[in-house]
């Protein structure tokens, strides 16, 4: 797969990653005042927003960890995003309410779907793996719409957010803010350990050179999948706060264009830094509404500054950063 | 019993047999070099051996049991490694990660998901010794991509060498390196000598001659003549199918 993705990258070496941390942890502060300030500010409804960027940070920092770390570029990672709204609005239908057991609905669903599809995806590489999964999220993107009993294409207001051990807390707009970033520092941390792990170092190491992998001994299959897998099942998490910020389900949160500003974040904030991902998810969306304000042709001016961002800096805005020196790790 | 034991061996692509009715065997210590002209089919052969390729037919055992079937990973954790003839590392891992990798790949599950592999000692420590045996302990921690040809040759074999293999497949390991460089890998090697079995495929026939125990010459993907180096270097055969230079070189070594 290592003939789709691009850009050579270095596997992340140990001052780089410190550094990478410690701009996450800026970050996670940075985001942590926020709601004072906007409420400071009059603009109460900021919350909301950055509630929004904080559930797509943590999908993008999961397709990262597949199309950075993996070099398996998922054009299907909507579906998982997806499955995570729908399962707050199927259950919920049911009487299931909690945030947890929601989740774990999510969870489930799309380990069950990303381990078939992604054993079938798995054995393409390069453009053909990209087209299948789009393929598969296609699929996913259309059985929603044809579900009538949720709204189908019209998508399904959700009546209430989810509830916490019985407790409604999540219908405060401050309080969901905080669960969601409470969900993205923990997966982050996850993630982080898991690039760090003997688990890891072979995923990154299949991305570097396939053919020595399998020369020391190691199918690159199953490290993969399991990868793929794990990706699938953070990107559902995200679906399911997602759900909750919008208090509505749409298969619109699962089409195409939704796995492309996916990976668009990722790139946007540089592939294979996890940090990068939450920074390309912020700096995406912030874009989005700021130019959505100024012009209805947006689109036309987001692509221009992505089309700037790949040609003088192809890894994103943590290249961009790193080169200016001020974020430079130590040797 | 043979360590490695290759039975009518045959390849074709195409109309082209690039493996014709190939034979041979590896004993336990033994060096075994296979030499051959350009063209000869002697990587193809290394890539059916390692389990890159499919062979048309024949068979491949180590210690006896059939291996034919099985891939790459399979028959490295079995004991048969290979190293490459063209580098092939991880070019932006450490040296000490690239050869860790190969020691984490023999030592326990690698699905592992939590505890940071860095600065796990007992891969580090087994990598550290390879790379030492190798003649490149001193560059453990620079990024694989910046060294020299020679040390990527070196890291090739200590890659190899931390796999623990009982069969070591060398795909020239000696290409692109001279003068010193070579004379200080042919001792390395000879230093492996009954620690593991190696079959050999080489161009220099300096370092062929003074390694192995047995020489066998591929041409046109069949084997001509099996010896000692002596026998081989007498053949009439093999005189003929090393006409000009490389006949001349072989003459004199």
């Amino acid at each position: 797969m290592s003939d789709v993705t691009t850009a050579p990258r270095a596997a992340p070496r140990a001052p780089a990653m410190a550094m990478r941390v410690k701009v996450a942890l800026i970050l996670f502060a940075l985001f942590a005042v926020l709601p004072p300030v906007a409420v400071a500010l009059g603009d109460p409804f900021m919350v909301l927003i950055a509630t929004r960027i904080l559930a797509y940070a943590i999908a993008a920092m999961a397709l990262d960890l597949i199309l950075g770390f993996g070099a398996m570029v998922s054009f299907g990672h909507a579906a998982y995003l997806g499955f995570g709204t729908y399962a707050v609005a199927i259950l919920s239908s049911y009487g299931v309410n909690d945030l947890l057991l929601q989740m774990l609905g999510a969870v489930v669903v799309s380990a069950a779907f990303a381990l078939v599809t992604g054993a079938i995806s798995l054995r393409t590489r390069g453009v053909y793996f990209i087209m299948i999964t789009l393929a598969f999220g296609q699929m996913a993107f259309f059985f929603f719409i044809s579900l009538s009993a949720y709204g189908g294409d019209d998508g399904y207001g959700l009546s209430s957010r989810s509830t916490i051990f019985g407790s409604d807390v999540l219908e405060n707009d401050m309080t969901l803010y905080y669960v969601t970033l409470g969900f993205l520092i923990a997966l982050f941390a996850a993630c982080h350990r898991i690039v760090g792990s003997r688990f890891g170092r072979v995923l990154t190491g299949i991305r570097e050179n396939r053919e020595r992998m399998e020369a020391v001994g190691f199918p690159p299959f199953r490290y993969q999948l399991t990868a793929f897998v794990i990706s699938a099942c953070i990107t559902s998490l995200a679906g399911v706060l997602l759900a909750n910020q919008a208090e509505f389900v749409s298969p619109a949160f699962m089409s195409w264009h939704r796995s492309g500003e996916l990976i668009v974040m990722v790139v946007f904030g540089g592939i294979g830094t996890l940090t990068g991902a939450i920074g390309g998810a912020v700096v995406a969306l912030l874009l989005e509404e700021w130019l959505g304000a100024l012009t209805h042709h947006w689109p036309l001016l987001f692509g221009l500054i992505l089309v700037l961002m790949v040609l003088f800096s192809p890894r994103g805005i943590t290249g961009l950063l790193e080169r200016t020196g001020l974020w430079r790790a130590r040797k | 019993m043979s360590r490695l034991d290759v039975q009518s061996l045959t390849k074709s692509f195409g109309a082209l047999k690039v493996t014709d009715d190939v034979s041979l065997t590896v004993e336990p210590g033994e060096i075994h070099a296979i030499i051959g002209p350009n063209g000869a089919g002697k990587t193809t052969l290394v890539a059916q051996l390692s389990g890159q390729l499919k062979p048309d037919s024949g068979r491949i055992r180590l210690d006896g049991a059939d291996i034919t079937g099985l891939s790459m990973p399979e028959r490295v954790k079995r004991g048969l490694a290979r190293s490459f003839q063209i580098t092939s590392i991880l070019p932006g891992f450490t040296v000490l990660e690239n050869v860790a990798l190969a020691v984490q790949a023999r030592s326990g599950s690698s699905f592992r998901f939590f505890r940071p592999v860095a600065g796990d000692a007992a891969l580090n420590d087994a990598a550290m010794e390879a790379l030492t045996e190798a003649g490149l302990g001193d560059r453990a921690g620079v990024v694989a991509s910046a060294l020299s040809h020679g040390e990527h040759r070196r890291l090739e074999l200590a890659i190899a060498l931390a796999t623990n293999p009982q069969v070591l497949l060398l795909d020239e390991p000696l290409a692109g390196v001279g003068g010193e460089d070579a004379e200080a890998f042919v001792a390395r090697l000879r230093r492996f000598k009954g620690r593991f079995a190696m079959l050999l495929i080489e161009h220099d026939m300096d370092a062929v001659f003074a390694l192995a125990d047995r020489v066998s010459v591929l041409v046109y993907g069949r084997i001509i003549a099996t010896g000692t180096p002596d026998e081989v270097r007498s053949d009439a055969d093999v005189r003929a199918a090393y006409l000009g230079e490389e006949g001349e070189e072989m003459a004199d070594a």
